[in-house]
C-alpha cells in the first residue's frame, strides 16, 4: 500500500514538473532556445507573489493575476533584448547569455531577500494541507490535486492555441522556416516574442505553484531547470503531452526513490533520466524534438 | 585579383611565433616563483595556475568543439573526490593528483557515449545533471559523510613550505602540459576536424570527419583538466565538501573567464584567467554584487562582444597572438619587387 | 506607369556578389520572365525583391514608395508575394494550415481558401494532409495558393516547374495563365526559355549577377537570348543590356 501511495504522489508530482517543464519545452519547440534562467525567473515570480501576500495581503492565486501579465512582459522583454540577440551568434550564444541572466536574477534575489526559505503556503489557508482520504493509507493533497488538474489543462489549452488559432499558426510556422513565415506575411519577431511571453507566463504559473506546494530561496532556480529539462527531455516525444508523461515518470522515480533513502529521491530522478538518453542510444531517438503540433 | 597575387597558407606570423617563445620564457621564470616570491604570492600565482587550466579546457570544449556545458564541476569534483579517496587508500599524494585526474578522464570515456549525442542547449544542462548526479552519489561514501565532507589528511606528512611549492610547481606543470597539448591538438588535424565540427556538424561529416570520435578526444582532455584542477584545488585548500567541489559557480567562473578572455580564441582563455583572477582579488569581498556582475558580464560579452577581448583585438588590429587555424593571405608572387607585401585577408579559419 | 521599380541593386551572399548593380522596372500588368544559367543571381534578385535577402546597395520602390529597408512580411502586406525556389512548404503543417497562414499579411481581396481550392482542385481533397506528404504537383500548387492568399499585387514566382514532370507543368502554367489575364502584375524565373518567351510580356536574361540583354519577347529572337544567356556575346552586351 505505501508504494501504491508513493507512486500516486509520484503521479500528482510529475503534474508539478509538467507544468514547469511545458514553458521550457515550448520554447524549445518555438525557438530552438534553451533558457537556462527558466528556473531562476519561475522563482522570480514565486517571489512577487510573495511580496503580494507577506507585505500587501494579496491571496496567492490572486496574487497569480497580478504576476502573470509582469511575466508576459518579461518574456517578452527576455525576447526582444537577449534571446533574438544572442541567437544571431549561433547555436552556442544564447546558452550563455541566460546563463549569464540566471546568475544575475539569483543573485539580485539573495540580495534582496537573504538565504531564508519562503513559502506562500502559510497565505493559502487550508488549501495547504486539504485532503480527500481515499483508502486508509492513500490521501490526495487537494494542492497536488489543483496542480495536476492546473498542467493539464494548460498543456491542453497550449496544445489548442499552437493547432487552433491563427496566432498559433504563425508561431509554429515561425518555428519551422522563419525566413519563410516573413514570406507569406507573418511578422516573425512578434510571433517570437508572443511565444516568449506565453512561456513566460507558464512559469509564473508554475513558479506559483511551487511556493504554494514547498519551500523556495534565491538560488532553488538551479534545481527547478533541472527538473524542468529532465522531464522535458524524458518525455522528448513530439507533443505537449510528451512533457506531462515525463513529469509523470519523473515524479514517479522520484518518489520511489524517496522510499529507498532520503537521497534516493533525487538521485533516482537523475537515474532515470540518464536512463532514458542511454536507452535512446539504440533506438536512435535523442533528446528534445522539434514539435510538429 | 590580379595574377601577380598568389594565395599562401599561413599558421604563424613573426608576432605569434615570439608570443609562443615569450610564453615559454615566462613559464621558465615562473618555476623560479618559490625562490623568488613571498608564501602568499605562492598560494595565489597557485590558484592562477588552476584557473587557466579550468578556461583552457572549456575553452577547448565550448570555443573549439562547440560543447557548452554546464556541468564540468562533476570533473572538478570527482577529480578532487577521486585524490582523497586515493590518499586515503594510502596512495602517495602528489601523483595521486594525476592519477586521480587519469582515473577521472577514464571515467568520461563511456559518459561521452551518450551525453555527445544531445546538441547545444541539451548537452549544457544534461551535463548539469551529471554533475549533479556525482556530487549525490559522492556525498554517499562513508569517508565523506555526505556534506560533512573530509580532508586530505595525508598533506600533514609535508611541512608547509614544502607543501606549497610542491603543489605550486605541481600547478604549473600541469598548465604548461595542458596549454601545451591543447596547443598542439587544435593545431594538428584533429583541431581543424574540430572546429568543423563546431561551426557545421553535417558538413563536417560530410567531407569525412569522424564527428563523434573528435569530439570525444575534446571531451576526455578537457575532463581530465578539470579533474586536474579539482585534484590541485585540494591540495591548495586542503578540505574536500562535495558542495563547494560540485558548484554550479565553477561553470560560472569558466564561463565568465573564457566569454570575457575570448571564446574560441587560444589566448583568450589565458587572458581570462588572468582578468579573473584580478577581479577576484579586487572585488570578491563584494559577495552577491560580485557574482551579480560576473553574471552580468558573461550575459553582455555574449550579447556585444562574443568574441571577448582577444576576438576584438583580433578584428580591430589583426592581431593573433597564439594562432591554431590556417589562413589564406595573398602574396605577391616572387617576381614582383616588394614580396613581402601582405595583400587582402580573403578567408580566416578560427 | 511603373509598379516596380529596382535601381542599381546590389546583394551580396557573403564575400560572393549575387547582385550587381540590377536596374529593371515592372509596369501594372506586366509579365516579365527573368532567364540565365544557373548562379546568374535570378532568385538572389526576386528573394531581394520580396525582402528575404537585404541588398548591400541599391533601391527598390512599390508604387514610387520605397520599400529597400522594409521586412519581408511588411511587403507582403503591401502586395508582393513570393512563391520560393523549392516552395519551402511548413511540412509539418496541413495543407490548409499553409494557406490560412498567408491570411496574416491581412490583404482582402479575391483569394480565400475557398477560392483557392476551386482554383487547385486537386488540393480540395488533400486540404488536411500534411503538406510534407504531398507530391511536387500538389506541393506547387500548395505554394502557389499560398502566395495567392495574400492577394498580391505582384507575384513573384521563382522556378515553378523545377522538378515537375512536364505534364504537371502545363497544369501549373494553365493555371497561371488565368492569373495573368485577371492583371496580377507577374515576375518570374523560369529554366525554359521557350515556355518564359512564350508567357512573358519582356525577358530580362541575366549573366554574372548583371542583366546583359532585356527586351520585348516578341521583339527578341530566342538565339540573342540564348546568346546572352551563355555570354556568348560578353563584347557587345553594352547595346543589348537595359538602359
Amino acid at each position: 500500500m505505501t508504494w501504491l501511495n508513493q507512486i500516486i504522489q509520484g503521479v500528482l508530482l510529475g503534474g508539478y514538473y509538467a507544468l514547469i517543464a511545458c514553458g521550457l519545452s515550448f520554447m524549445f519547440g518555438v525557438m530552438r532556445i534553451i533558457n537556462l534562467a527558466h528556473g531562476s525567473l519561475a522563482i522570480l515570480a514565486a517571489f512577487a507573489m510573495f511580496v503580494l501576500a507577506d507585505r500587501f495581503g494579496v491571496q496567492p492565486l490572486a496574487g497569480l493575476v497580478a504576476v502573470l501579465p509582469a511575466m508576459a512582459v518579461v518574456g517578452w522583454v527576455l525576447q526582444r533584448g537577449v534571446l533574438e540577440r544572442s541567437a544571431r551568434g549561433g547555436q552556442l550564444v544564447p546558452v550563455l547569455s541566460t546563463f549569464g541572466l540566471a546568475v544575475v536574477v539569483d543573485n539580485l534575489l539573495f540580495q534582496q531577500f537573504g538565504a531564508d526559505t519562503r513559502s506562500l503556503a502559510p497565505y493559502a489557508g487550508s488549501l495547504a494541507y486539504d485532503s480527500w482520504a481515499i483508502t486508509d493509507d492513500i490521501y490526495i493533497g487537494r494542492l497536488a490535486a489543483l496542480t495536476f488538474a492546473t498542467s493539464v489543462l494548460l498543456l491542453g489549452a497550449l496544445q489548442l492555441f499552437l493547432t487552433r488559432t491563427a496566432l498559433g499558426r504563425q508561431i509554429r510556422a515561425t518555428a519551422e522556416d522563419p525566413d519563410t513565415a516573413g514570406l507569406v506575411g507573418v511578422d516573425a519577431r512578434r510571433a517570437n516574442a508572443i511565444a516568449a511571453a506565453i512561456a513566460m507566463v507558464t512559469v509564473g504559473v508554475a513558479g506559483g505553484f511551487l511556493a504554494l506546494r514547498a519551500t523556495f530561496d534565491p538560488y532553488a532556480g538551479g534545481p527547478q531547470l533541472i527538473f524542468a529539462f529532465e522531464a522535458a527531455v524524458i518525455g522528448g516525444a513530439g507533443s505537449l503531452w510528451g512533457t506531462l508523461g515525463g513529469g509523470i515518470v519523473l515524479g514517479v522515480a522520484q518518489s520511489l526513490g524517496a522510499q529507498v533513502s532520503p537521497q534516493g529521491f533525487l538521485i533516482a530522478g537523475h537515474a532515470v533520466f540518464l536512463a532514458v538518453l542511454f536507452g535512446r542510444l539504440f533506438r536512435g531517438r535523442f533528446g528534445l524534438r522539434p514539435r510538429a503540433a | 585579383m590580379s595574377e601577380q597575387n598568389t594565395l599562401a597558407v599561413e599558421r604563424w606570423t613573426p608576432t605569434s611565433a615570439a608570443s609562443v617563445l615569450l610564453a615559454v620564457a615566462a613559464m621558465a621564470l615562473l618555476a623560479f616563483g618559490p625562490r623568488l616570491l613571498g608564501a602568499e604570492q605562492v598560494d595565489r600565482l597557485t590558484i592562477l595556475f588552476i584557473y587557466v587550466i579550468l578556461a583552457a579546457t572549456w575553452n577547448a570544449l565550448a570555443g573549439y568543439a562547440g560543447l557548452v556545458s554546464i556541468g564540468q564541476q562533476a570533473f572538478f569534483g570527482l577529480g578532487a573526490y577521486a585524490a582523497v579517496r586515493l590518499a586515503a587508500g594510502g596512495f602517495s599524494v602528489y601523483p595521486g593528483l594525476v592519477v586521480a585526474a587519469a582515473l577521472v578522464g577514464l571515467l568520461s570515456l563511456p559518459l561521452s557515449a551518450f551525453m555527445l549525442r544531445l546538441k547545444g542547449g541539451e548537452f549544457a544542462i544534461g551535463m548539469w545533471v551529471v554533475a549533479e548526479l556525482m556530487h549525490l552519489l559522492v556525498n554517499l561514501d562513508p569517508l565523506v559523510q555526505g556534506e560533512t565532507g573530509t580532508s586530505l589528511i595525508a598533506l600533514d606528512a609535508y611541512a608547509a613550505d614544502t607543501r606549497r611549492d610542491q603543489t605550486y610547481w605541481m600547478a604549473l606543470g600541469s598548465m604548461a602540459a595542458i596549454l601545451t597539448v591543447l596547443f598542439v591538438l587544435l593545431r594538428s588535424r584533429t583541431g581543424c576536424a574540430i572546429q568543423a565540427i563546431r561551426d557545421d556538424e553535417e558538413a563536417a561529416s560530410a567531407v569525412g570527419v569522424r564527428v563523434l570520435g573528435t569530439k570525444r578526444i575534446v571531451f576526455v582532455i578537457a575532463a581530465f583538466g578539470t579533474a586536474l584542477a579539482g585534484a590541485l584545488w585540494l591540495a591548495t585548500a586542503l578540505t574536500f565538501q562535495p558542495k563547494t567541489y560540485f558548484g554550479i559557480q565553477w561553470t560560472a567562473y569558466m564561463i565568465f573567464m573564457v566569454l570575457v578572455g575570448g571564446l574560441g580564441t587560444f589566448e583568450g582563455a589565458i587572458l581570462g584567467a588572468v582578468a579573473f583572477f584580478a577581479i577576484e582579488s579586487w572585488f570578491g569581498a563584494a559577495g552577491v554584487w560580485y557574482l551579480v556582475g560576473l553574471g552580468a558580464s558573461a550575459l553582455i560579452f555574449s550579447l556585444a562582444l562574443p568574441g571577448g577581448v582577444c576576438g576584438w583585438l583580433e578584428r580591430r588590429f589583426d592581431l593573433r597572438l597564439l594562432p591554431v587555424g590556417y589562413r589564406l593571405v595573398h602574396r605577391r608572387a616572387p617576381t614582383s619587387s616588394n614580396r613581402d607585401n601582405r595583400g587582402r585577408e580573403i578567408h580566416a579559419v578560427r | 506607369m511603373s509598379q516596380l521599380v529596382v535601381e542599381n541593386l546590389d546583394v551580396r551572399h557573403g564575400l560572393l556578389q549575387a547582385v550587381r548593380g540590377v536596374s529593371l522596372t515592372v509596369h501594372r500588368g506586366e509579365v516579365v520572365a527573368l532567364v540565365g544559367a544557373n548562379g546568374a543571381g535570378k532568385t538572389t534578385l526576386l528573394r531581394a525583391i520580396a525582402g528575404a535577402h537585404p541588398p548591400a546597395g541599391g533601391r527598390i520602390l512599390l508604387d514610387g514608395t520605397e520599400i529597400t529597408a522594409l521586412s519581408a512580411h511588411r511587403r507582403v502586406g503591401m502586395g508582393i508575394a513570393l512563391v520560393p525556389e523549392g516552395r519551402r512548404l511548413f511540412t509539418r503543417m496541413t495543407v490548409e494550415e499553409n494557406l490560412l497562414l498567408a491570411r496574416s499579411a491581412r490583404r482582402r481581396g479575391p483569394w480565400g481558401l475557398d477560392a483557392v481550392l476551386a482554383a487547385f482542385p486537386n488540393l480540395a481533397q488533400r486540404r488536411q494532409h500534411l503538406a510534407g506528404t504531398l507530391s511536387g504537383g500538389e506541393q506547387q500548387a500548395t505554394a502557389i495558393g499560398r502566395a495567392l492568399m495574400t492577394n498580391p499585387e505582384i507575384l513573384l514566382l521563382d522556378e515553378v516547374s523545377l522538378g515537375l514532370s512536364p505534364l504537371v507543368v502545363d497544369i501549373v502554367y494553365d493555371q497561371l495563365r488565368t492569373l495573368i489575364e485577371g492583371g496580377t502584375t507577374i515576375v518570374l524565373v523560369e529554366q525554359d526559355l521557350s515556355r518564359a518567351m512564350a508567357v512573358a510580356d519582356r525577358v530580362a536574361c541575366m549573366l554574372e549577377g548583371r542583366i546583359v540583354l532585356e527586351g520585348k519577347s516578341a521583339d527578341l529572337g530566342r538565339d540573342a537570348v540564348t546568346e546572352a544567356y551563355f555570354g556568348l556575346s560578353r563584347g557587345n552586351t553594352a547595346q543589348g543590356a537595359a538602359p
